[in-house]
């Protein structure tokens, strides 16, 4: 078989997904065998002229990390698909917004304000903000256009493949080579992971649902072996996909949703609220206000990675 | 379009056993009220999942008027209590997406309760009327 041609891509992210494909160890020399790497702006020296000057759908896979929230991503994200044959939502923030998206609570002049002015570390008494142009002696300068609402990759371009996780866990990326290698990939459109939630997969006892009291997670110390709802912590696990084999349980932690809502959920927040306050155990009006206060932030805690799929997108301003 | 020749769409879900009946009720009685709630029967307001609010509001719905049985008295014995610990964190919710508190309510009608059901959607429509229709992804 001639070598795969592969391009990976980070658009608004962390960079953590990148480290995350590093993360496979020696597999990574795997990868390098089965397929030449075209474009990788964190570790090597390609520049986009050299995809724009490849024939369209030459590259065999491109795995896209980071959500899309200005011009350049954008531009990119539509280049890419134009040259690649299977294009791959890497990672929470290309499948669903992720914590980037956590800006469609506000809106560009918000998040300038915050970022070039407000922010304590600022000494912007002028209030200069980044121009799409600015003139200089020696000529123009450009920076991308900054979008008021972040977007999931497949709401820019089509997406043959769905990999979730904050990063995607090295177990799913190396099924993904696999796959590529014994050219065994599932029908376009796959999540690949499971289709059921992570409380399926989850190794904790569940008994009965009742709580009176919400803790947050720096208030208690979990018991290790019981369900962390149970216990008054907001673990996503309920309206969450499974398949990242239960990283955050094991450390006692509580479900983030970084692998968005599970198979035929549309909408993983309304989800997840409504499983929570469901196992609510007080009928009083005012108990169940103070249960609702103790929650402290609930659109950014069950929306916490899936903002730019959810159903409103982003805030009404 | 001025607030007062705006006539808001209002997507009022009623339980089977109650609210439903009492909406039937005020028909029957021929209590007169705004014609702005569209209802949906449920059998019961607990199968109300905050996804449908979203849907209402993502499909062009101002408001959405959610109505069970008087606490105590749901005919599935717990039903509207998961609805009145539901909503109130859904509101918390929606005020955070930019979805004002008035374009919710939650409110309990028994099957006898045909005026009280009346006044609930003529105070609702006014109270709509007042914010205005809804943007769904407006500004910003």
């Amino acid at each position: 078989m001639p070598k795969l041609k592969m391009a990976l891509y980070w658009a608004a992210s962390c960079g953590g997904c990148d480290v995350a494909v590093l993360d496979i160890n020696e597999k990574i020399l795997d990868l390098a065998e089965l397929a030449d790497i075209v474009l990788w702006p964190i570790a090597m020296d390609f520049k986009y002229h050299h995809i724009e000057a490849m024939d369209d759908g030459s590259i065999d896979v491109c795995l896209f990390n980071g959500s899309v929230r200005n011009t350049e991503q954008e531009k990119i994200a539509k280049l890419l698909r134009q040259k690649s044959k299977v294009m791959v939502a890497f990672g929470s923030c290309a499948c669903f917004g992720g914590i980037p998206a956590l800006a469609n609570f506000f809106n560009r002049d918000l998040a300038f304000e915050r970022a070039y002015v407000e922010a304590p570390t600022n000494a912007n008494t002028e209030r200069v903000f980044p121009q799409t142009s600015t003139q200089v002696e020696e000529g123009e300068l450009e920076l991308p256009e900054f979008y008021d609402t972040v977007s999931a990759l497949d709401q820019v371009v089509a997406v043959e493949y769905y990999m979730p996780g904050c990063p995607p866990p090295v177990d799913l990326i190396l099924k993904v080579v696999d796959a590529l290698a014994t050219s065994s990939l599932p029908p376009p459109g796959s999540v690949i992971a499971l289709e059921k939630t992570l409380c399926d997969e989850c190794p904790r006892t569940k008994e009965e649902k009742k709580i009176t009291k919400i803790y947050r997670p720096h208030e208690i110390i979990p018991e290790p072996e019981k369900c962390l709802l149970e216990q008054g912590l907001i673990c996503m696990g309920p309206a969450t996909r499974g398949g990242c084999g239960a990283r955050c349980i094991e450390a006692n932690m509580p479900c983030r949703g970084c692998f968005g809502p599970p198979a035929g959920v549309h909408d993983q927040g309304a989800k997840m609220l409504s499983a929570l306050a469901s196992i609510y155990d007080v009928k009083d009006e005012a108990e169940i206000a103070r249960m609702v206060d103790e929650v402290k932030d609930p659109a950014g805690t069950f929306y916490r990675f899936g903002m730019s799929t959810s159903m409103m997108k982003r805030k009404r301003i | 379009m001025s607030n007062s020749d705006f006539e808001p769409k209002i997507v009022g879900f009623c339980c089977n056993w109650c609210s439903y009946r009492g909406a039937d009720m005020a028909g029957t009685a021929r209590v007169k009220s705004a014609p702005n709630v569209r209802i949906v029967r449920v059998m019961c307001s607990g199968r109300v999942d905050p996804v449908f609010v979203l849907k209402a509001f993502q499909q062009g719905a101002d408001g959405v008027l959610i109505l069970g049985c008087h606490p105590g008295d749901c005919h599935y014995v717990e039903g509207n209590y998961k609805t009145a610990r539901r909503i109130p964190l859904l509101k918390k919710m929606l005020e955070q997406l930019g979805i004002e508190d008035e374009r919710v309510r939650l409110d309990w009608v028994s099957a006898a309760e045909g005026a009280r059901f009346a006044s609930i959607v003529n105070e609702m429509t006014a109270k709509v009327k007042e914010l205005g229709p809804f943007r769904a992804n407006g500004g910003g």
